[in-house]
């Protein structure tokens, strides 16, 4: 039982199986308990009102809008050094998920804008920065579906993600640079958060519930890659031939 | 390694001198690009100046996305792509190689133009100064950034709209720095801050794109439709 072993797509396949139930298990389980802690128990804000509380939708989906990226990342420079296929189909199936998650960003932003901001949209540097990662999701995508040889489009969209991971914190300064309205970091940075114990516990239990909701889709599809590229090799068929 | 570098070079400014009127195109699409504005709007100089940089700017991203987008197809379906990755040299010396000469190539032509284009939209000679030098310093970085994506998808028929999806996002911050020199060289006011940051774009990409091109050239050349 090394690790090695789960790289190939039937001990994967298998790992996808055990591991499904208790990922959905336990991002429920956050998501109830976030959004109780987050849409009831915590405070209403001084200044914001009950406005606040999208927070708790929209810090934790700007998050994993970044976290996918580096994942997708990282699985590209795996995929390509060492070509190991599972790998890629990670890569592949984050994809959407990650442009999901930049969109949810997005909507929530602009509608958490319109009371606060008064305005939905502002050409402000996080704002635009979001919006253009958002297009990079769609370019590493729309790239994968023009090669029709799942070999090279995987090697294809490899190449495009690592390119957008250098031009992300271009991108991500030169429109700080340029202009900026949105408020600065909160949680992520050095020191204390500046953010009270009763605001910060719904925050980290949502955080908690995308991350696990994010894994659980992964495994779905995951398994659902692998059954598809393996239909033809005889444990899919031993698999089925048993249900 | 000099009679490489000859040769190449060689071979870059002959095949564009058969094909003149393909080596025409780009800074005609610039031109008539940049027009489009002016006749679309209400045509005010104190409008223009304010919007030339930007519409200027724009029109080079545009040109550059349109002229990288045929840059490896000849030498993809006669073959001469394959023999560069079986070839001896490094293929990111030959990619290199052909990016900067066909650069160079494109990039006189706009540097012709851009006095009258400056002329049209009411621009200060601060401005023409400054829109020739950020014009030299950040289509390198728009030509050799769109050379890998181009090399990526070489194998791909119909991949204009393709490339554009992927490379505007890729093209934003160039945008930003280049036309937010122009402006403040147009306003007389100091512009140290954006041109160093377009310079450093292009520093990067000189040094990253030939090897990702190099990769990404033996990934596009695989492909068979």
């Amino acid at each position: 039982m090394t690790i090695k072993m789960y790289l190939s797509a039937k001990h994967c396949y298998r790992l996808c199986c055990l591991l499904q139930p208790w990922v959905l298990f336990l991002g429920i389980m956050a998501g109830i308990i976030g959004l109780l802690d987050g849409l009831v128990w915590a405070p209403a804000d001084y200044q914001q009102g009950e406005v606040y509380r999208i927070l708790f939708i929209h810090v934790p989906a700007a998050v994993l809008s970044l976290g996918v990226y580096c994942i997708m990342a990282l699985a590209a420079v795996i995929y390509l050094i060492w070509k190991i296929r599972v790998v890629d189909v990670i890569a592949k199936v984050s994809a959407p998920v990650g442009a999901l998650f930049t969109l949810l960003t997005l909507i929530t932003g602009s509608l958490w804008g319109k009371p606060t901001w008064g305005t939905y949209w502002i050409w402000d540097a996080r704002l635009t920065s979001e919006l253009i990662l958002f297009f990079i999701y769609c370019g590493i995508m729309a790239i994968r579906s023009a090669f029709t040889e799942p070999f090279l489009a995987a090697q294809a969209s490899g190449v495009m993600t690592l390119v957008g991971l250098v031009n992300i914190p271009i991108v991500h300064y030169s429109v700080v640079w340029w202009n900026t309205l949105h408020q600065s970091a909160s949680i992520l940075k050095w020191g204390k958060p500046s953010m009270v114990p009763s605001m910060l516990s719904p925050l980290l239990w949502m955080l908690l519930a995308y991350s696990f909701y994010y894994l659980a889709i992964l495994l779905v599809n995951v398994r659902y890659e692998l059954l598809k590229q393996a239909k033809n090799t005889t444990w899919v068929h031993t698999l089925f031939n048993k249900n | 390694m000099l009679s490489l570098v000859s040769s190449m070079v060689r071979r870059e400014v002959a095949l564009s001198y058969r094909k003149r009127a393909e080596y025409c195109m780009p800074v005609l699409f610039f031109i008539l690009v940049s027009l489009l504005f002016p006749l679309a709007m209400a045509p005010h100089p104190a409008l223009l100046k304010a919007l030339g940089p930007t519409v200027l700017w724009v029109a080079v991203i545009l040109a550059v996305l349109l002229s990288v987008g045929s840059l490896f197809h000849s030498d993809f379906y006669d073959g001469s792509l394959e023999q560069w990755v079986l070839s001896p040299y490094p293929l990111s010396l030959l990619v290199l190689l052909k990016g900067v000469t066909q650069w160079a190539m494109l990039i006189i032509p706009l540097v012709g133009v851009v006095p009258i284009m400056a002329v049209f939209f009411h621009l200060s000679w601060q401005g023409i100064i400054f829109l020739w030098i950020t014009l030299i310093i950040g289509s390198s970085h728009l030509y050799l950034l769109g050379m890998g994506m181009a090399a990526l998808i070489v194998g791909l028929r119909n991949s204009g709209l393709l490339l554009a999806l992927l490379l505007l996002p890729l093209y934003i911050p160039t945008l930003i720095f280049a036309s937010a020199t122009v402006r403040l060289a147009d306003q007389g006011l100091p512009l140290a801050a954006p041109l160093a940051s377009l310079g450093a774009l292009c520093v990067l990409s000189w040094v990253l794109a030939p090897p990702v091109t190099a990769v990404a050239l033996r990934i596009g050349v695989a492909y068979d439709h």
